[in-house]
């Protein structure tokens, strides 16, 4: 369609401003044609194809109508009203405020400098959530870019233009029997090139792309324009970010390593763990991926190369069942006033939930009251007390196997220890808290809601709440 | 408008009337029914007389390829315990359990109809007699090509295989299977082909005992495949009292 010129009316909205004029499509922002108020700022998408220029350049604008409809949540754009595809096509939709990631990374090359270390990871997570939340809607974003990402003033990241998604509950318009790579050549998946669509783990490979280029100004594997150029993400490791930018934090190349990893299986389960490392940068465990600055020997890449030739990537099931099976776990320890009994108990508790669920990850929290601390006596101090509760922590998990699932701990200091729990597992997605039935306070039971209750009735997730119970042969081995 | 389209009730009276009764809470406005509506179930002559009330009330019914079977059958190609007979001992109690007008009523029901911008067939509408089974994307292809010969098609609805598919134009020639949730309305717009199996009503053989029907709203152009609860286990008691194979009693009670 041509271009509209501002102040024409279409379908009851004024057309205003053109901010955008891309290949695919202009983005023009509106207000309703009859002045009644927005209750929000409006913009409108008309695609510069129409359905008679042929119906495969706006299948796109199909598949981005019918998800955009359905999707809820901070991290989408609110869908307002479209236009009928074989007449008109248009789409109109919230317009927030903020800068898109490319924007930023412009901003950054003029610069000529890179993002720093927290920004890295406050972007990053911020990403990684809008993403977990598409998933648990059950779609995949696939085309994710830095010009699909924006950033909200207030700090959380909206994902854009769903032209290239995939709902599981309705039939992926863009896939076909021959499985063609559909998406953008810097930042598609494995998975991708050879047309599988629908695995939310493409997402976290996609965002690995966009922290890499956000660290060192470069792609990991460049800007292909060939398939065979597409081809080679499924057998080469990019060059270590740290080799590029040497004040990057192993525990940061880690992390985007990890997203980078050609197996789906080898990358973080869910973008949830992947916020989960973000935020908690002490707590990843560095391996050889996050210490090298070499890159991958020529004779490595050319066993993976014929290894390639034979990859095989499965469909996945439904995204949100997909991250429902690798949870974040989270229990709470009471650091006071607590019977072996009751440890032991939580342990057990903690073994079963996790050894049903491979890939799970567990956060291991105790809560301190801020007043318990001192500035002034060093034995009391901040630190030396973390590190004595730290340890306790440790101890406590001590005979769990823990070798299949990462774990973190965590001494959070608040006075209110219900709400500390709640808003740990709000901000960390965490799936299910563990604590004990009657811990936390238990005399004051009958006079106010206890810690537990007030867990149960206002965490965003499942909670269980553990009875003590200790068989007599394991009072000797407790300590 | 609305449409609740069910096939295969196979004389389960109990799972029709939940399908209708859920349809009716839909807000379902005409009910198409796409043939094979007795064999197996202990209700014939009740789901018979049901269906011919909705016609009466505006309804589409087809024959399916059971409605052919009752009529011709007679005790006397029996090898008692194949699977084959077990069917042609529940064709000759259905016989015997309609009136000759409900008989002759199944008899000359029609085996597709065209309604808005659908096309309706109990098997396939390429050969809409010889009761193919539209069970992969080839079938479903000859199905769809068949029917969109008239022009103003874009839809094609089934039954005969028991379980809810829908098929569809992706960017390739080919047609793609879709397998639906049950519940979601799935868009389903009029500038595309379609073609759809809506399940067994009264005979489910997937593990689930659900009813299965679907629902179209032709207006807002979207198809909702739904599972109804219903109470099988009395429908299976009443196939155990009607002295029917043990077989079609179990089936119903395990959807398998």
């Amino acid at each position: 369609m041509k271009r509209l010129e501002a102040g024409t009316e279409l379908d009851g909205f004024r057309i205003g401003d053109c901010l955008h004029a891309g290949g695919m499509a202009h983005i023009y922002q509106v207000t309703y044609a009859d002045a009644r108020p927005a209750p929000f700022a409006m913009v409108m998408k008309v695609p510069r194809m129409t359905a008679g220029d042929g119906a495969e350049n706006i299948v796109g604008f199909e598949v981005e109508h019918q998800i955009l409809q359905v999707l809820q949540g901070a991290h989408v754009p609110r869908f307002v009203a479209a236009g009928d595809l074989v007449y008109l096509p248009y789409l109109v939709m919230e317009h927030l405020p903020g800068q898109t990631l490319q924007q930023r990374l412009d901003t950054l090359t003029q610069e000529r400098s890179h993002a720093s270390v927290a920004e890295l990871s406050r972007l990053g997570a911020a990403i990684a959530r809008a993403a977990h939340s598409l998933h648990q809607q059950n779609t995949c974003h696939l085309d994710l870019k830095p010009a699909n990402v924006l950033l909200h003033p207030d700090g959380h990241a909206v994902l854009l233009d769903f032209g290239l998604s995939c709902h599981a509950h309705y039939p992926d318009l863009l896939a076909e029997e021959l499985r063609q790579a559909v998406g953008s050549p810097a930042w598609i998946a494995p998975e991708q090139v050879v047309g599988v669509r629908g695995d939310p783990r493409s997402d976290i490979f996609a965002i690995g792309v966009m922290l890499y280029e956000l660290a060192t100004g470069e792609l990991p594997f460049g800007n292909p324009q060939t398939p065979g150029g597409m081809r080679q993400r499924l057998w080469m490791d990019p060059t270590p970010p740290r080799r590029l930018r040497a004040d990057l934090p192993e525990w940061l190349q880690e992390v985007v390593l990890r997203c980078l990893a050609p197996e789906a299986a080898k990358r973080y389960p869910s973008a949830a763990h992947l916020a989960f490392d973000l935020e908690h940068p002490e707590q990843v465990k560095v391996s050889q991926r996050g210490k090298q600055v070499q890159g991958t020997p020529f004779f490595t890449h050319l066993k993976r190369w014929f290894k390639a030739a034979g990859m095989h990537y499965q469909p996945s099931p439904l995204p949100s069942q997909q991250i429902e099976e690798v949870p974040i776990l989270m229990v709470a320890i009471p650091h006071q006033d607590v019977s072996d009994a009751t440890l032991y108990s939580l342990r057990q508790a903690v073994a079963r939930s996790l050894g049903i669920r491979p890939g799970a990850r567990l956060a291991v929290v105790t809560v301190i009251s801020p007043n318990q601390s001192s500035t002034s006596e060093s034995a009391n101090s901040e630190t030396t007390l973390h590190r004595q509760y730290l340890t306790m922590l440790h101890q406590w998990a001590q005979p769990l196997d823990l070798a299949q699932h990462q774990t973190s701990f965590h001494v959070l200091e608040a006075s209110d220890v219900a709400n500390a729990i709640v808003r740990y597992a709000e901000g960390n997605h965490v799936s299910m808290i563990v604590m004990g039935a009657a811990t936390h306070g238990l005399q004051l039971q009958r006079l106010v809601a206890t810690v537990p209750i007030k867990v149960a009735m206002e965490a965003p997730c499942t909670v269980i709440l553990v009875k003590q119970a200790l068989p007599f042969s394991a009072l000797t081995v407790t300590t | 408008m609305k449409y609740a389209l069910l096939s295969d009730i196979h004389s389960n009276l109990h799972a029709l009337d939940a399908c209708l009764a859920h349809a009716q809470a839909q807000e379902a406005e005409r009910i198409l029914i796409l043939g094979d509506l007795v064999s197996y179930g202990a209700f014939p002559a009740e789901v018979v007389a049901r269906c011919q009330a909705l016609q009466q009330a505006g309804a589409v019914v087809l024959r399916g390829n059971h409605e052919s079977l009752v009529q011709t059958h007679n005790l006397h190609t029996t090898s008692p315990d194949t699977h084959a007979s077990l069917g042609s001992q529940t064709a000759q109690w259905t016989h015997d359990q309609l009136s000759p007008a409900q008989r002759f009523w199944l008899d000359i029901l029609p085996l597709t109809a065209h309604v808005d911008q659908m096309w309706l067939v109990h098997a396939s509408a390429d050969a809409p007699d010889r009761w193919r089974y539209v069970e992969n994307e080839r079938m479903a292809s000859l199905s769809l090509d068949a029917a969109c010969t008239h022009p103003d098609v874009r839809y094609v609805f089934g039954g005969h295989v028991h379980y809810q598919s829908l098929y569809y134009r992706g960017t390739g020639r080919q047609l793609m299977a879709f397998t639906p949730t049950p519940g979601v309305p799935i868009p389903t717009p009029k500038h595309r082909q379609w073609i759809a199996t809506v399940g067994s009503v009264g005979q489910p053989r997937d593990g689930n005992p659900r009813a299965m029907y679907a629902l179209f709203d032709s207006t807002a152009a979207k198809l909702t495949f739904h599972r109804v609860a219903y109470d099988h286990l009395a429908a299976a008691r009443a196939v155990r009292e009607a002295d029917l194979p043990e077989f079609f009693a179990h089936r119903l009670e395990a959807g398998q």
